[in-house]
């Protein structure tokens, strides 16, 4: 959690001297959410997220360096620079995007977790949205297909009151949307996303039912964003400066997390050394962007296609061909 | 079907789909097929007839009415190393599915640096020509082919309907296999004595000729077959007819030496020509072959009007051959 708030914190820093370009939604005020749900999945378990994703591919384990690379556009990144800030994914680490279509990961996850099955494997799929994503008709396609197939689904609500600067009350019919997977015959619950080992209990006890009986489930992580939606909006026009105060000063998951550590024993030196680590791990990962080559031009065309037959493919489309398809067919050429 | 000793078989266009699918599934247990009534319906334009009863539910999946739904599970199997073949009930549908096939399927391989492929194939018939009207009878195969990360390809013959599947199922990138309405029932032949995989990305030439040009994919390379008779019956123009296949990747090293053969060119496709495939075709023939041409390339699609309900109305829309007899006349300058 304070590896996330620190590389968070640096992730804005960076993004303001321009390191960073193009969108950048950060998850401060969430740790507790994501930490809490992505530690309870198995070791064979899946990830996909929405474009809120710095946190979940850190909590998943993904190295802090190749992140901040990857926010860098560095050819070092986990996405090797074409993915940036809302694609971050690295299958080492069962991390699969990183999406940037509100709601377009949920049918994936579905399938996902569906090649599980076929491949006889007991893995659950973590699928995270956002609390706009359940408008959506991906939504309610997803849901239902998890549940007519019974699939190993656990879609964890990340319910931060907003959809960018829309409340939650007012774009939904039925606010409270843990509620809204009885529509599909699942399990929906809700939990305390400030409230990391809350968060954690709740999502082991459903990736584990998940696993065992093929049970899909809603999990709605209730929580806050102590900042905007990017780091372009103030996050002021929709919501009052008390109403932010108030998150940050009485719910802070870290600071809830670090009273109930205290309580139990842990010391204040102890405490230090987790944010000194952590304060070395982003440092590192700064050192790292910055060293890492921005991605040569002559690799624009890498990684459209996969197949190896696709040169020869597109060998034969030269002729009348317009500019910009040079440096592709060139590539593809090449590869052939 | 009809067989001879030498493997040489006569059998429809939805039979040779059919053929196809069954032996990648043999071929290849990661293949697996999706879509709307494939199982005990047998198949809405029963291409997956017998398919449920051979291979059961878990290969032959039948899906909800929810097509968004389940091509973004086939992408999400995908890139977990599955190969699912999924069925749009016709292109139409397709639209519904057009983020998960554009912002996801086309995206995921280079948006994610290499790490990740998704070997997918959707499947899906366009045209028109049953009175279908105007949610039932589009053609936006171009749509698909304006898409890197994608490839389209295009069968018009029994044997490349066979051949091309299956290299679409082998392909570890997404393809979408462009069908056709009124091919399904048309008769070819196909050697089963041999895998008769057809590589993705060449064109093939559907009839031999010298004067004119004319490049169309599915349904329209029959309407340019018969006009190619016509005229040379009764102008005694020879004209080449230039099947596509593939849309993306676009096989124009055939289109330019047959341009540069005939000095003259006229692209045919079943659906609109604003912004179409005919609007590529005659772009690139104007690059590649401006000093050959003699005649500006003449272009046919389908009246740009949604498709109206009476048969009249209906006949005067489609891209029938009155139209492209014309427009190849006006081409020769006949």
């Amino acid at each position: 959690m304070t590896l996330i708030r620190l590389f968070e914190q640096e992730s804005e820093r960076q993004y303001k001297r321009a390191r960073i370009g193009g969108y950048c939604h950060l998850a401060i005020g969430q740790e507790g959410a994501t930490v809490g749900a992505v530690a309870a999945m198995g070791p064979e378990d899946l990830l996909l997220s929405s474009y809120r994703s710095h946190g979940l591919a850190l909590a998943k384990g993904v190295p802090a360096t190749t992140v901040m690379a990857e926010l860098f556009g560095r050819q070092d990144g986990c996405a090797a620079g074409r993915g940036g800030s809302m694609h971050l994914l690295d299958p080492e680490h069962n991390y699969f995007g990183g999406w940037g279509i509100v709601g377009g990961q949920l049918p994936i996850a579905a399938g996902m977790a569906l090649a599980g099955i076929k491949e006889g494997k007991e893995l659950a799929v973590l699928c995270e949205l956002g609390d706009g994503a359940v408008n959506m008709g991906a939504w309610h396609e997803s849901l239902n297909l998890a549940a007519v197939w019974k699939l190993p689904v656990v879609f964890a609500v990340f319910n931060n009151g907003y959809g960018m600067g829309t409340s939650v009350e007012q774009s939904n019919a039925e606010p409270e949307i843990y509620k809204r997977a009885a529509a599909f015959r699942m399990p929906g619950e809700r939990v305390d996303g400030q409230d990391v080992e809350a968060t954690y209990q709740a999502t082991y006890a459903l990736l584990e039912r998940a696993r065992r009986e093929r049970q899909p489930a809603v999990l709605e992580v209730m929580t806050y964003r102590l900042r905007g939606h990017s780091v372009a909006d103030a996050g002021t026009a929709y919501r009052t400066k008390e109403e932010v105060a108030e998150w940050a000063e009485k719910r802070d998951p870290i600071a809830m997390v670090t009273e109930k550590l205290m309580a139990a024993g842990v010391t204040e030196e102890e405490l230090d050394e987790i944010e000194r680590d952590a304060q070395r791990e982003v440092d590192e990962a700064v050192a790292f962007a910055e060293a890492s080559p921005m991605p040569d031009p002559s690799t624009l065309a890498d990684f459209v296609y996969g197949d190896p037959d696709t040169g020869r493919q597109f060998s034969r489309m030269a002729p009348g061909s317009p500019a910009g398809e040079a440096a592709v067919l060139a590539q593809l050429e090449q590869a052939a | 079907m009809a067989t001879t000793a030498s493997g040489i078989e006569t059998m429809t266009y939805r039979e040779a789909l059919r053929l196809a699918l069954r032996e990648e599934l043999e071929r290849d247990p990661t293949v697996f097929l999706m879509g709307e009534e494939i199982g005990v319906f047998q198949g809405s334009y029963k291409v997956t007839a017998g398919l449920y009863d051979d291979f059961g539910p878990e290969r032959i999946m039948e899906t909800p009415i929810s097509e968004e739904g389940f091509v973004g599970a086939a992408v999400g199997a995908a890139m977990s190393g599955q190969r699912p073949v999924v069925e749009i009930m016709t292109i139409n549908f397709i639209l519904v599915a057009m983020d998960q096939v554009v912002n996801h399927a086309a995206k995921v391989r280079y948006m994610f640096g290499g790490k990740v492929g998704c070997p997918l194939v959707i499947r899906t018939p366009n045209g028109a020509g049953n009175q279908l009207t105007a949610q039932h009878s589009q053609s936006f195969e171009g749509w698909f082919a304006n898409v890197p990360g994608l490839k389209v390809v295009a069968p018009a013959t029994p044997a490349d309907a066979r051949g091309l599947l299956k290299s679409a199922i082998r392909d570890d990138d997404p393809v979408l296999v462009i069908e056709n309405l009124q091919l399904y029932k048309a008769k070819g032949e196909v050697d089963t004595s041999v895998d008769g995989a057809v590589e993705i990305g060449r064109a093939a030439i559907a009839r031999e000729g010298s004067d004119l040009t004319m490049v169309a994919h599915t349904f329209a390379v029959t309407r340019c077959l018969h006009v190619a008779e016509r005229l040379q019956a009764d102008h005694g123009i020879s004209a080449e007819v230039v099947d596509l296949r593939s849309l993306r990747p676009l096989d124009m090293e055939t289109v330019a030496a047959s341009v540069a053969k005939t000095n003259r060119a006229l692209c045919v496709e079943e659906g609109w020509a604003s912004y179409g495939v005919t609007a590529e075709v005659a772009s690139r023939i104007s690059l590649a072959c401006f000093d050959d041409l003699d005649a500006p390339v003449g272009r046919v699609g389908m009246a740009e009007v949604p498709m109206p309900y009476a048969k009249s109305l209906e006949d005067a829309a489609l891209p029938h051959e009155e139209k492209i007899l014309a427009a190849a006349l006006e081409v020769c300058g006949a």
